[in-house]
């Protein structure tokens, strides 16, 4: 596709290395985004359990304890986001910026979602003892809204980031919903909640089996029970993601490809399909002895997040490479032309000849408004001149602190011009014929 | 030139980054900034006095304002930024590629600011009896840190408001370049000391505002609420009215001519004076109000709250737009022109003009027959920044007040704008060649009478202006 928009690059140094900006934004992502899992994962739990537990109370409780800890985790999703966010800005300029334009109003719309979605997740925390039986709906619907607004926050994101490397589809985008349809999209997007899940039901595992955790505030639960529950929920989403994965990796336009993105991912893959069987074991074990491998499943579930986001970063790398060569060549051929155009006006900044100073200084402020006979947009100097004639002063006065005397636009003040100036001009109009 | 063009042609760009901006302001230099030193010294207080009641009350203040800067305060801090880079992303990106360790750092202090609060919010209520003055001690170290993501924060927007006699910034195009700059600008003083001082009143106003809402208060508690946090407004206002002065004095007296039209926009300046004194009279009443509040705690009415709380929302609002405006015509001082557009291209620009290598345009040169759509890309790049063609600060309207007449003519209109930058100080002088002035000229013209909206890259497959002939 030869028809990729072609802008330049900012002509400025990066403020760092670029391996190592790059480094930081992979590792930084990673962990706004363990977060981010956190908060969407959760609130999702949250609201499932509170659904159960319209039938059976024990599950409402749990809910409760799950989306305590989402208000906490928001905050630091958010927080932790900036610091990828200013490496990505630094790291893909032009990329970024492109695509985010491409879906500005979606882009926008994340700042009205994202405040809304918190404030719903701390109306659902609050109200959970003080709003009665009655109102359990109600409640419910809140958690429910707070969770669709997260899962819409993560599309327009998930979008972004695949328009961004993909160029040669910007001509095409008008708006949002054109981004989604692109390729991979979708997939990555469902790739994306079922990660969420699993690495949600992981940390409500660790969350409730840790020693610390007061078994008092959950009494119609073991703690082996809880940590079953969860254990469940992640090997079984950690099964499905390998349909998920495959199909994505597949539908990643090919311009990304190569050899390194085909032996990371892959071996992320190789590493979640461990830990889908270590969750298996784990599950087969005493109650007493349940939760015992955990460190072991944090591991293999590190390992599959590092390996499938260096594998992402240098799908990336390879998607814009060809583009950001062309780019730099054109920055570069630009920048020289604009020193060169630079050197020629200084050259002949001194052909035009004016009669005296104030000549030039009027033309450069006063004629686009003062003609010599007509009225422009303030009145000919024919008029001046009958009203200042031997009055420079009070010319360069009123030139100081305009009035308005005839209606229409008024004059601007000429304040920010030096005394010596304006009384050149104030001679040119009054001594010229 | 090399961005899709984002544009808002109804509300106007400019105002899009103004509401995020000033909500964020009005709602983290009061509640976040300010409010944490305001809950330490009234939760001091109770704890010296044994006032379990004040306590209380302090904890649910502090819940409000929890609630509203962890989700709305936030958000539209990173809203800034979202929108922003959206309007003008060669801006951004140049200053975040300069500023990026400020901006890093600002991110760590940040975080750290954002994990206190949760740690104070969040244990008030269990870190009692002997852990009490721990309590306090969170309070005080979190009143710092917030204070200092404020003075990095502002360093930053010194930097960009590096207007008239300041260290010069430079960067490999542009000779020597520091982030320090920012900090050593002569405007940051003044602008930290103002901010300051308006965060710190502002939270005992909001504080004060609330009080009323607590509607099981006694009297007395209310009194023994109302006396300190009156005294606290009282004593930061001369810092703020001093910081206030301070800033005046040191803004360049060229850009002091353009405070008419800053505070009062160009239809109104001739309102100014009134727009003074209404200014004037309203932060008049915050000490009234704030002596009231000491003299007679409890008898301080409800009604007498609300004015001094829009007094502080109306006076940080108009301190935004005035410190927005007196950067004008510039981004970046010397560097980057409010359009987006590098000084230092502008000669290429004369010469060969904007459009021959901008990468989101239909056109690349002007010709007869593509003249008016030619000349509508040009008004995209040019002036779309900071111009609509039918909403707010609409070009047409612009030149309908300067030119009243029922037909334009081509010439005039192209050689106002040729120097209209002497005069409009604001304004950057025109970027294009000779050829595209005429365009915008004809296009201008061509829709004197039935100027329609201008759509953005947001919608449009490629940004355009409205071209009806």
């Amino acid at each position: 596709m030869n028809t990729q928009p072609l802008p330049h690059d900012l002509p400025l140094q990066l403020p760092l290395p670029e391996g190592l900006v790059k480094h930081l934004l992979v590792l930084l992502f990673l962990i706004h985004i363990l977060f981010v899992n956190f908060m969407l994962g959760g609130q999702t739990l949250a609201v499932i359990l509170e659904f159960l537990g319209l039938w059976r109370k024990k599950y409402d409780r749990l809910a409760y304890e799950i989306s305590s800890t989402v208000t906490v985790n928001k905050s630091l999703a958010v927080v932790l986001g900036v610091a990828p966010l200013l490496a990505i800005n630094v790291a893909y300029t032009t990329y970024f910026y492109s695509s985010t334009v491409l879906i500005g109003f979606a882009w926008l719309m994340i700042i009205l979602l994202a405040s809304a979605a918190f404030l719903l997740t701390y109306l659902h925390k609050y109200t959970w003892e003080s709003w009665g039986e009655n109102q359990r709906a109600l409640h419910l619907t809140v958690g429910a809204a707070a969770m669709f607004l997260f899962l819409a926050i993560a599309l327009i994101f998930i979008t972004n980031i695949n328009l961004m490397v993909l160029p040669a589809y910007w001509p095409r985008v008008a708006g949002f919903l054109s981004a989604v349809l692109l390729p991979s999209a979708l997939l990555r997007y469902f790739h994306f909640i079922l990660a969420t899940l699993a690495i949600a039901s992981l940390f409500a595992a660790g969350w409730f089996g840790r020693k610390g955790f007061d078994m008092a505030r959950l009494p119609d639960f073991s703690r082996s029970e809880i940590i079953a529950l969860f254990l469940r929920i992640a090997m079984i989403v950690t099964l499905v993601q390998f349909i998920i994965g495959p199909s994505l990796l597949l539908s990643l336009p090919v311009h990304g490809h190569s050899l390194t993105v085909w032996l990371l991912i892959p071996t992320g893959a190789t590493f979640a399909g461990f830990m889908a069987w270590a969750l298996w074991k784990e599950l087969g074990r005493a109650s007493a002895a349940l939760g015992r491998s955990y460190l072991v499943i944090l591991t293999l579930l590190t390992c599959t997040a590092l390996f499938m986001a260096y594998g992402r970063h240098y799908y990336r790398e390879r998607a814009v490479a060809p583009h950001r060569r062309a780019m730099m060549a054109k920055t570069e051929a630009f920048m020289w032309d604009a020193k060169a155009a630079q050197s020629r006006a200084r050259l002949g900044e001194t052909k035009v000849v004016y009669k005296s100073a104030g000549e030039k200084e009027f033309k450069a402020n006063c004629a686009a408004c003062h003609a010599e006979n007509t009225t422009v947009v303030g009145p000919p100097l024919t008029e001046v001149r009958s009203l200042y004639t031997g009055k420079a002063d009070e010319l360069v006065a009123w030139a100081r602190a305009p009035q308005v005397k005839r209606g229409g636009a008024p004059m601007p003040s000429f304040n920010h011009l030096q005394e010596k100036v304006l009384q050149e001009i104030a001679e040119y109009i009054l001594n010229t014929k | 030139m090399d961005f899709p063009i984002f544009h808002l042609d109804f509300i106007g760009n400019r105002m899009l980054i103004a509401i995020t901006a000033i909500v964020h302001v009005i709602i983290n230099h009061p509640m976040a900034v300010g409010a944490i030193p305001m809950a330490t010294l009234l939760e001091w207080i109770a704890y010296r006095k044994k006032w379990f009641e004040l306590d209380q009350l302090a904890y649910k203040i502090t819940f409000v304002f929890f609630v509203i800067t962890t989700s709305l305060g936030a958000m539209t801090g990173v809203g800034i930024w979202f929108t922003t880079a959206l309007v003008n992303p060669e801006a951004i990106g140049s200053l975040i590629r300069v500023f990026f360790w400020a901006w890093f750092s600002e991110w760590v202090v940040f975080f750290l600011e954002v994990v206190f609060i949760m740690v104070y919010y969040l244990t008030w209520k269990s870190w009692s009896g002997t852990k009490k003055r721990l309590h306090i001690g969170t309070g005080v170290f979190l009143s710092v840190f917030s204070w200092l993501t404020m003075a990095v924060i502002t360093g930053i927007l010194g930097f960009m408001m590096n207007t008239g006699k300041w260290v010069p910034f430079s960067h490999e195009w542009v000779p020597e370049s520091s982030m320090l700059t920012g900090f050593f600008n002569p405007l940051y003083a003044p602008q930290l000391i103002f901010r300051t001082a308006v965060a710190f009143l502002g939270a005992g106003l909001f504080f004060l505002f609330l009080i009323p809402f607590f509607k099981k208060l006694s009297a007395e508690v209310r009194g023994r609420a109302v006396r300190p946090i009156s005294l606290w407004v009282l004593a930061w206002l001369p810092v703020a009215i001093a910081g206030a002065i301070f800033y005046w004095h040191r803004i360049p007296v060229y850009m002091q001519a353009n405070a008419p039209v800053a505070l009062a926009t160009q239809d109104f300046t001739k309102w100014y004076g009134a727009i003074l004194w209404f200014l004037l009279g309203m932060a008049a009443i915050v000490p009234l109000a704030a002596l009231w509040g000491v003299v007679k705690p409890k008898k301080l009415p409800a009604v007498a709250l609300i004015i001094p709380f829009l007094a502080v929302i109306t006076l940080l609002g108009t301190f935004e737009r005035l410190r927005e405006f007196v950067r004008k015509p510039w981004v970046i001082q010397g560097y980057l022109y409010a359009n987006g557009l590098r000084v230092q291209d502008y000669d290429l620009f004369r010469e060969e003009g904007v459009l021959s290598r901008a990468t989101w345009v239909r056109h690349h040169q002007v010709t007869e027959e593509n003249k008016l759509e030619a000349g509508g890309e040009v008004f995209m790049i040019a002036c779309s920044r900071c111009h609509s063609v039918g909403g707010v600060n609409s070009v047409y309207t612009r030149f309908r007040k300067l030119f009243p007449v029922e037909k334009w003519d081509e010439e005039q209109l192209a050689a106002y704008m040729s120097t209209m930058h002497n005069i409009r100080i604001f304004m950057p002088p025109f970027p294009g060649s000779d050829a595209e002035l005429k365009a915008l000229s004809a296009w201008l013209v061509a829709n004197q009478h039935h100027a329609v909206r201008a759509e953005g890259g947001q919608t449009a497959l490629l940004p355009s202006a409205p071209v009806l002939n």
